[in-house]
Parts: C-alpha cells; structure tokens; sequence
C-alpha cells in the first residue's frame, strides 16, 4: 500500500471544498438539481478525478482509461465540476446546467458531456455497465479499473443485486462500487422507506470484498481504494447528505431543491469563500 | 432472389450458427445470455468462445446493461433471450441504457409472436415489435427464415447502434438461399411476387404463409404484390408507398398485436401520403394460449385463409370506395 501523502489529503480537501461551492452555484444558477447527493459524494468524487483514476482529459475516449459510472445520475453536479475542473470541457458551461441546448443535462449523458464515462439517472442500472466494462478488459487484456458510485437509494432497485451477483460470479477484481452512504432518500430515510441493514453483511454475503469508512475522511477514502481485492471491491461509505452546510446537512429536503439567493450566500460562507 | 422450399427450421437456429460464423471472423464479437442459451442457441457461440461468452442467469435487466458496458469499450455484444423478456421485463433498461446514448448493443430474442407455441401467453412475446418501435435509435428487424435471419445477424453486426432482431421459437418454411447473404440490407425491403391487385406486407414467420396465399388468390384471378418487409424500422417508405400506388390496397401480416407493429407503420405512412383501402392482420388486441403453432395461427386469424380473405375483403372495399 502506498503510504498517504499529508500534502495529498490537504489538496484533495481543498478540491473538494471547491466542488462544494462550485456545485452550489451551478444549482443555484439552474435554479434545480440535486445539491444534498452531489455535497454527500464531492470528497469521493475529489479523490477518484484527482489522485485515483488514470484519466487523460486530452483523450476523453482512451481505451486503457479507468471509468467511472456515477449510477446516482442526480448528483451530476459534482460530476460536472470535476470534469470541469480537469478541463474535459471549459468551465463556462457550469453556468448553464439543465439549460436547453447545453451540454450538461439534468442527468448524465455520456454523448453530450465529454468525459462522462456512461449515460445514467434511472437508478439501479449502473452497476451493470460496470461489470460490462470490467468484463470488457478481460476480453481486450487491458488493465484499468473500473468505480460504480452507488446511491443508497438506489440500492432498493432489484437490478442492482443482479449485478452484484455477476460481479461476484466473475470475480472482477477491476472493478470498485463506492456507496454513498448518506441514509436520506427522496420520501424519508433509508430506515423509513426500505431497511438496508445490515448492508455490509448483504454486500460480503454477494460476494464482495467490503470496506467501511467514513466517506468525508479523505485519507480512508484513499486506503480504501487503493486497497487490492482477489473479488470486486464494495466501499461503504458513510456520509452526511448535504455535507459541509450546516443548514443543508441530514435534511431530506435538500435531496432536489436548488438554494436561493440568501441561502447560497450563507452556503459559500460556510464553505470558506470570500465574499 | 431465390426462393426455395426446405425443412422448416426455427430462424434461431440462424442466429445461433450466425453468431459462431461472426465469432470467427471478428473478435470484437461477444455475447451475453440470460440463462436460456440452449433455447436460444447461443450455446453453440458459448462451445465455441467460452471466454467471450457471459451467461449472468435468469436476470435480464442486468444483461442489458452489461451488454451496454462491453459495448462502450468496443465490443460488439448480442444479447440473447426471450422476446417478451428483452422487450418488457428489460424495456427501460433497452430505453435509457442502450438506445438513448445509442450503444452498439444487439439485441437478439428467440421466442417471438406465437411461436413459442405450446409455452403459452408468458413466453409469446407478442407486443414485443410495437415497444421496441417506439423507442428512439432502435432499429427493428425481424427476418422470415433461416438465411435471413444468418443475413440479418452479420448486418447488424456492422451497423453502429442498436438493433433488436427477433427470432421464431417454432420451425418456419425456409425462403431464402445463401444469395441471400449478399443481398441482404437493413431497412431495404424485398418484393417477393408482382401483381398489380393488392399488396401484401407481411414480416418475419408470416412472410411465407402470405405467398401461399397468393396462389389461392391466384386461383380467384387475384394477382398480389407480396413485400418481405423484414425491418420494421426503419421502415422501406418508398417499397410501401410505390406498392400502394400500383394496387391501391393494402394487407399487412404479422404475429404481433395489430398495435403499434408492423400494421401500425404502414398504416402512419399511408395516412400521410397516399389512403388507401387497408387491413392489418395480426392479433386482434388480445393474449395468445398454449397449442400447437400451426393451429394458433388459425384460432387467431393468421393463418393462409386470413391472408386470402383480408385481401378479398380490402379489394371489396376499394371497389366499393369504402
């Protein structure tokens, strides 16, 4: 295992961060979209576009690049900042989310974002495009890795256990599934509105190598991931939806609603910009 | 074209050997199959190419979506399994997954219309053509018999985006030799018989028991028109409306529900361009049962003298200006 840079984890906080704000005013400037998700997963999404994933943002199309599939589609934004922040595409186009003729649809959509790995938002589907991809190495010899981003949520549709069980027939140890763990879904929570627990014993039953972390430390997020499986590797990430605004933080409200102009200010406050 | 009478044989034994030849030649070739690879004859790929040959068990939605994931690092998946299964049970994974960002995914059911005969309504995909049609990017296609069918597998196999080809479950005549191979085109339809009388369009199993209505109508001084119109979509416009034209009445033959399939197509392009006197045979919005193929046809309106009645009754029509 490599051991963890400190200047690593200050730089990856730090992209993070500015994930945060940066998804904020995207949200706010499209008056729609998802923040409580997309802050749950930024310090994830900092440490597999930033450090983790073999990518080359020149050649968006690189057959020996590492994919990545964000199943919850709904937490674009955080998504379209990294891409952005990695030059896939100017970061102009961040002021024109969900915007009629843009390039950044309300969910992902690998033919019109360049750097989306694959098309999501119909939740529960990503995991199988996953192990499409993992199986695709195999059969062309090419060593990269695949990472699923899974919503909790999500974990209630069928087809994401279906494809957790051809994971496992496989043993695709190229392929990671993070779950963002933030026990908010769109009606309640996870206990209200279908029990997940125990969900690592679930995951370790189907197959999966699992690792449980808290999902904003950034040095457990990169031991988990550079950790080498013999099976498909399952992180259970433990979150906070809404994570870094303190309003925001555990309200399911925050699940789709966009901030207005008062609460946006006090959001980037919160997150350390200035005015 | 030739058309030549044989054994009848089941077009998914086309797709199975099909799938072998196509393994051969490109290496980029895999498939994926739910559980169900001796009834759709992908096994014979899976003897052949056991490591480009994933079987993820009786889970259809996740196929689709596998089948998507190869797709996107540059193979070429078929996905093998029922019609009524790819099409329903999977149909929003086909929709959002495979056509929307148009994946290169080929979607290759066994078991479509009536003819998984005996297995009764759970395995007769029979709405399975209208669903596939409404979605955006798909293209449709439904060969008649054995050779088509080998013909309609390398040809999607070099068409970049999705293709759903439905396969017969039950044997049906063979029509088409090896020519058939070269001639073969995606969305180019094939005039089997000229007459200037009616216009039969028939797809997939029907298309032979429509020529064998011809020699009744023959017999009744009745010269028909008989269309091999093995891609639903996209539809050959021009075969249709040119065919209209010249009888003026029009049969379409399907074993499909009326809606939204093969009758439903001619139907739109004739209403805009060129109304004429029409009937569309196919299931009359209703489930099959169980019971032999053959005798299915006849209970639900199918059959040869279904062919030759509807075009007695559209030419009646046409005459009386109704």
């Amino acid at each position: 295992m490599t051991a963890i840079n400190e200047s690593d984890v200050r730089r990856l906080s730090g992209i993070a961060c500015e994930l945060r704000r940066r998804l904020l005013r995207m949200i706010h400037a499209a008056n729609s979209g998802h923040p409580g998700g997309s802050l749950s997963a930024a310090d994830i999404v900092s440490v597999l576009y930033f450090h983790v994933m073999r990518i080359n943002p020149e050649d968006p199309g690189w057959s020996d690049r590492d994919r990545f599939i964000l199943s919850k589609g709904h937490a674009c934004p955080v998504l379209y900042c990294a891409l952005a922040m990695r030059k896939y595409f100017d970061v102009e186009h961040l002021k024109h989310l969900r915007k009629l003729n843009g390039i950044l649809q309300g969910h992902p959509d690998m033919r019109k974002t360049p750097g989306v790995d694959y098309t999501s938002g119909s939740l529960g589907q990503g995991l199988s495009v996953g192990v499409g991809m993992a199986l695709a190495a195999r059969v062309t010899r090419r060593r990269y890795q695949v990472f699923v981003l899974l919503g909790d949520g999500e974990l209630n549709e069928g087809q994401v256990w279906e494809a957790a069980m051809c994971a496992s027939k496989h043993r695709l140890c190229n392929l990671t599934a993070i779950v963002d763990y933030n026990h908010l879904q769109l009606d309640g929570t996870t206990e209200q509105i279908m029990p997940l627990e125990p969900l690592a014993a679930k995951w370790e039953a189907f197959g999966w190598d699992v690792i449980e972390i808290d999902g904003h430390d950034i040095p457990s997020i990169l031991e988990a991931l550079d950790r080498r499986t013999d099976t498909p590797k399952l992180v259970l990430a433990e979150t906070v939806k809404g994570k870094g605004v303190s309003f925001m933080e555990n309200v399911c409200d925050w699940h789709g609603r966009a901030p207005n102009d008062e609460e946006l200010a006090l959001a980037l406050s919160e997150l350390g910009e200035v005015p | 074209m030739t058309v030549i009478s044989a054994t009848p044989i089941a077009t998914r034994e086309g797709f199975g050997q099909a799938l072998v030849e196509l393994g051969h030649r490109d290496e980029r070739v895999v498939c994926v199959e739910a559980d169900i690879s001796k009834s759709t004859r992908s096994c014979l790929f899976a003897q052949h190419f056991p490591e480009r040959f994933f079987n993820v068990g009786v889970a259809e939605q996740n196929a689709i979506g596998v089948g998507a994931g190869l797709a996107s690092c540059g193979l070429i998946p078929f996905v093998s399994t029922y019609a009524v299964f790819a099409s329903m049970r999977a149909c929003e994974q086909v929709r959002t997954t495979v056509a929307y960002p148009r994946a290169n995914v080929k979607i290759c059911p066994s078991h479509g219309g009536l003819t998984p005969g005996s297995d009764g309504v759970t395995h007769q995909g029979t709405e399975d053509l209208g669903v596939m049609r409404t979605i955006p990017n798909m293209t449709v296609v439904m060969p008649c018999d054995f050779n088509q069918m080998r013909a309609a597998v390398f040809a999607a196999a070099c068409h970049e985006g999705p293709v759903y080809i439905r396969g017969t479950r039950d044997a049906v005549p063979q029509l088409y030799d090896e020519h058939i191979l070269e001639d073969y085109e995606i969305g180019r339809a094939i005039k089997l018989r000229e007459g200037d009388d009616v216009t039969i369009i028939a797809i997939g199993d029907m298309v032979s028991y429509s020529l064998e209505a011809t020699e009744q109508l023959a017999a009744k001084g009745i010269e028909a028109t008989v269309i091999d119109m093995h891609t639903l979509k996209p539809l050959d416009r021009e075969a249709v409306i040119k065919s209209a034209e010249r009888t003026g009445a029009v049969v379409t033959v399907e074993d499909h529900n009326i809606m939204n399939g093969l009758g439903s197509a001619v139907a739109e392009l004739l209403v805009e361009t060129l109304p004429v006197p029409m009937y569309r045979i196919g299931l009359r919005d209703t489930f099959g049962e169980s019971g032999p193929y053959s005798l299915l046809l006849a209970k639900y309106g199918l059959a040869t003298a279904d062919v030759v009645r509807a075009s007695i009754d559209v030419l009646k029509r046409q005459k009386s200006g109704r």
